[in-house]
């Protein structure tokens, strides 16, 4: 019987529940239902619950427990000659074990017996139906995959059992219970709120997946490459994780992608925050509403765009673009038609990069300078000063608090934007101060580390994870001051 | 009278005294000047917003079209099937040399002499490799045709499709031209007899990854996002809703709830790179899930759209009136229904904008999904979000870092698309806020 199977009986058990708790609760109450304490429908929801929630919780622990119990007699089962050889063999013929038990299904009865009785070999009879081997099975591969199927059919059956006696029995103790007192409205909503308490948790445990995640996988990161020399070392240089090799010696210095991911950031901010500062104080000061109207809504298309496309616009337009005007301002001076800005750049990266942040400042500081109050304006005018010196004697003084918050958002955007820079600055890790040459950023690292081919036990693809935490902490960080100046921004004006 | 009248207005004529310069003209000056900053920069805006799109625009509009050529294509029997063993062993016919159909008619239709191997050679070049797959299909779905001759329009390859498009500099040296001045003059004579033509490109919807730009398509890729997309709907919606429910009308203003608050705009802030590390670590190396699956995809992208998703929904039902509650309450309405009935059906519209919004988001990012395997070359499609599939924002990013001009168009063209699908979706939304938005 299989899992869906048994999934689909449960809820026909549940459905069937629910009718006939709603119909019993219409007779308990003799057709007058105002007899009732809740409606029939929640008599019904509350039999289904009980009829399909606990068998529902025993089917999912189940599917997740028993192939890990399986597993365990399997391993436990295999030979000393494999276990002895530390834990890569035995997980090797762990695998070829299940990827037997697999085959064998497939195999019809007669074709077993001769499998079995050792006049056909395993590995043809498998070839033949799709199942490819190494090589010629171990002489207790074909025992351990059959013991293998054995426990797993139990193991099935067993399942479907008891889910099933367990949903029968949930439905016949709910349908005993129903009365026309009885409080199923307050019992269903109990379960209501413990489902809506659940599902406010999954936020708790995102960030807690995050942390624990990376924080894993980093410490064993850690093992083989010392913390100081990873965030001190001012090398970048992991060499290839080729499989096998067993992790040959390179060097993870944090400080130069850290210098890059700055770097860049910074220019992004250069860029971004006089543009989308003025933006927000003339479409909050100066335009008028029909202006306004249009001008926000366009403004704000920047920050639709997918990244992906300005990391394009990059690669196709800005990048090109200044690579030829420096080549022709260099011939203009020197008379040496020779680019001195690479075609990937700190300034191509940031100023794209700069282009998307735009919209990110602008909204931003609209909404906190709006929020100054009127009443500071008008006696500021009223004393006659002009817009320009309100503006910039009152209301962004005022606003300042704010605004400051609007920016380390803005500034912890750049710092884990990845498209952009994959395709704009460049893959070399150089610490150096030259905006004209191409230099790298951590989430790039994080992307080249993580594309093709990996092998999980080695530092050069942990160091990813390395990467992201510290990527995750100072964005956390600069989010977190950010939201406090913020919040408190807002309570001083409400 | 007359005298007060006559003599009142010496009262006000003192004399005129030099005014008193409080650098008024200055400061208008520095007025207009602060205000033309404050237009310049919207405009700088504006203007980038302007090259963006235009730079998409103009370099990938020709991507819809697509060159083809039309040949009288001879299913020589000889050619697929000389020994006639079709009818025992079908797979014959997948295994035939159809390339060199398409050689012969070649060099029918162009007049070459069929022993001068560079010519010929130069003449088979113009047509896409993907013949092979084409003629292939349409013997192995209909025998019938084995003897006949058939027009079949074949697609042209990616630089004579170029050429044909006027994007190749033809006053490069010929050496270094990806098109040979001889295969322009046959392009010309195929162009007069009506055989080349420009076509719709219905490949560039239906194919899937290729590493020749004229068999490559977004189809795939979108099938890919799509599921992601029915993922992201089917999770975010009903966590995203209950949560914020939970936090917006029953959560008890403790320690807790605040860490669940700030938690929750952290979030919303993390950087997508790190859900994709999240999903890599958590999905498929503790669980065990397949790389490259549009399940994985999916379910990252639904915890990346979460935060999104909750804040717009706990704004929306915010702003529903406290009378509205208060009445219900007043029925005889638990809480649970209060909300269920009355506050969330109110606050829907406001739900659903954000929620289509988050969905816009998502279905246009790329970095996590780097992470989690599904930068993959998929050419078939995806039966079911298990199988290895890819997305289009990742399709994009993948044709980006290819070097021929067929995939500049490309990659502009399968944005261009991208795009419509995002205007579409946010127009969706302000439609929606338009129409049921309601001012209490």
């Amino acid at each position: 019987m299989n899992t869906s199977l048994i999934f689909l009986i449960v809820l026909i058990i549940g459905l069937a529940a629910y009718f006939v708790a709603r119909s019993r609760a219409v007779t308990s109450a003799n057709g007058k239902l105002s007899v009732l304490h809740s409606l029939p429908g929640y008599h019904g929801t509350y039999a289904a619950i009980w009829a399909t929630l606990p068998a529902l919780v025993v089917l999912g622990v189940w599917l997740i427990a028993s192939p890990m119990l399986i597993e365990k007699t399997i391993r436990a089962e295999l030979p000393e000659t494999v276990t002895s050889q530390g834990s890569a063999p035995t997980e090797l013929a762990l695998g070829q074990v299940i990827s037997v038990a697999n085959g064998l299904r497939l195999l019809s009865d007669d074709e077993l017996a001769t499998v079995t009785s050792g006049s056909a070999t395993l590995r043809e009879t498998l070839a033949a139906k799709g199942v490819p081997m190494a090589s010629e099975a171990a002489t207790y591969l074909l025992a351990s995959a059959q013991d293998y199927n054995a426990l797993k059919d139990t193991s099935q059956l067993a399942m479907a059992a008891v889910v099933i006696i367990l949903s029968i029995a949930g439905a016949v103790f709910a349908l005993r219970g129903i009365s026309a007192p009885f409080r199923a409205r307050n019992r269903v909503e109990q379960v209501i709120l413990g489902a809506l308490l659940l599902a406010s948790s999954i936020a708790i445990l995102t960030t807690v997946g995050i942390i624990g995640s990376m924080l894993s996988e980093a410490i064993r990161f850690f093992q083989s490459v010392s913390p100081s020399t990873f965030f001190f070392g001012t090398v970048w240089d992991p060499r290839f994780a080729a499989a096998g090799s067993g992790g040959s010696e390179g060097q993870f210095g944090l400080l130069p992608l850290l210098a890059g991911t700055l770097y860049i950031a910074f220019v992004a901010m250069l860029f971004a925050v006089p543009v989308g500062l003025f933006a927000a104080i003339y479409m909050a000061e100066y335009a008028r509403p029909s202006v306004r109207s249009i001008a926000k809504p366009l403004l704000e298309i920047l920050a639709g765009i997918p990244t992906i496309v300005y990391g394009f616009f990059a690669l196709i337009t800005v990048g090109p673009f200044l690579r030829d005007v420096s080549a022709q301002l260099n011939g203009l001076v020197t008379g040496n038609y020779v680019n001195f800005i690479q075609a990937q750049s700190v300034l191509t990266a940031g100023i794209v990069m700069g282009i998307m942040l735009i919209p990110f400042v602008s909204s931003l500081s609209d909404d906190i300078i709006t929020q100054v109050p009127r009443s500071l304006r008008d006696g500021s005018l009223g004393l006659g000063a002009t817009r320009s010196e309100t503006i910039k004697k009152v209301v962004l003084p005022a606003a300042l608090p704010g605004i400051v918050g609007a920016l380390l958002l803005t500034a912890s955007r750049a710092v884990g934007e990845t498209m952009i820079v994959v395709l704009a600055a460049g893959v070399a890790a150089r610490m150096q101060l030259n905006p004209f040459e191409a230099m790298t950023t951590v989430t790039v690292k994080i992307v080249n580390q993580l594309t093709g081919d990996l092998e999980f036990n080695s530092p050069q693809t942990l160091v990813a994870f390395a990467l992201g935490i510290t990527l995750f902490a100072i964005t956390l960080c600069l989010n977190i001051y950010a939201l406090y100046i913020v919040r408190k921004y807002r309570e001083q004006y409400e | 009278m007359t005298e007060i009248t006559a003599s009142a207005p010496a009262t006000f004529t003192r004399p005129a005294q030099a005014r008193r310069d409080i650098g008024i003209k200055k400061r208008y000056r520095a007025e207009r000047r602060f205000r033309a900053y404050g237009m310049a920069a919207i405009l700088t805006g504006l203007f980038f917003l302007f090259v963006l799109l235009w730079t998409v625009i103009s370099n990938g509009y020709t991507a819809f079209l697509q060159t083809t050529i039309t040949l009288p294509i001879e299913f020589s029997e000889q050619v697929i099937d000389p020994k006639n063993e079709r009818a025992d062993n079908p797979a014959k016919l997948m295994t035939a040399n159809y390339p060199l159909l398409v050689r012969d008619a070649l060099i029918k239709a162009l007049n070459i002499d069929p022993s001068n191997r560079a010519l010929v050679k130069q003449a088979t070049d113009m047509v896409s490799a993907s013949a092979r797959t084409q003629l292939r299909d349409i013997v192995v779905n209909n025998q019938s045709v084995i003897g006949t001759t058939q027009n079949v329009a074949l697609l042209a390859e990616g630089n004579i499709d170029s050429a044909n498009k006027g994007q190749i500099d033809l006053n490069v040296a010929e050496a270094n031209r990806k098109v040979k001045d001889t295969q322009l003059g046959w392009m010309k004579t195929l162009t007069e007899t009506g055989a080349m033509t420009k076509n719709f490109n219905t490949g560039l919807f239906t194919f899937g990854a290729s590493s020749r730009p004229e068999a490559a398509g977004i189809g795939v890729a979108a099938v890919g996002s799509l599921y992601m997309m029915l993922i992201v709907l089917v999770l975010s919606l009903p966590i995203g809703v209950c949560a914020s429910i939970y936090l917006e009308e029953f959560a008890p203003k403790n320690k807790l709830t605040d860490l669940i608050e700030v938690n929750i705009n952290n979030l919303a802030a993390v950087p997508s790179i790190v859900y994709g590390l999240l999903g890599l670590a958590v999905f498929i190396n503790f669980a065990g899930m397949p790389r490259s699956a549009a399940l994985v995809g999916g379910l990252v992208l639904t915890l990346m759209t979460l935060p999104t998703i909750i804040i717009a929904t706990r704004a929306a039902l915010k702003a529903v009136p406290p009378s509205i509650r208060s009445a219900a309450l007043g029925l005889g309405a638990s809480k649970m229904q209060t909300i269920f009935h009355h506050v969330l059906p109110l606050a829907m519209p406001g739900v659903l904008t954000g929620t289509i919004i988050g969905l816009a988001h998502a279905l246009g990012e790329t970095a996590p999904l780097l992470l989690i395997g599904m930068v993959a070359f998929v050419v078939d499609y995806p039966g079911s979000p298990m199988e290895p599939s890819t997305a289009l924002p990742v399709q994009i990013y993948m044709w980006a870092n290819e070097a021929e001009r067929a995939f500049v168009e490309r990659t502009s063209g399968a944005i261009m698309i991208l795009l419509v699908f995002l205007v579409l979706m946010n127009l969706g939304a302000i439609l929606l806020r338009r129409r049921f938005e309601r001012r209490w």
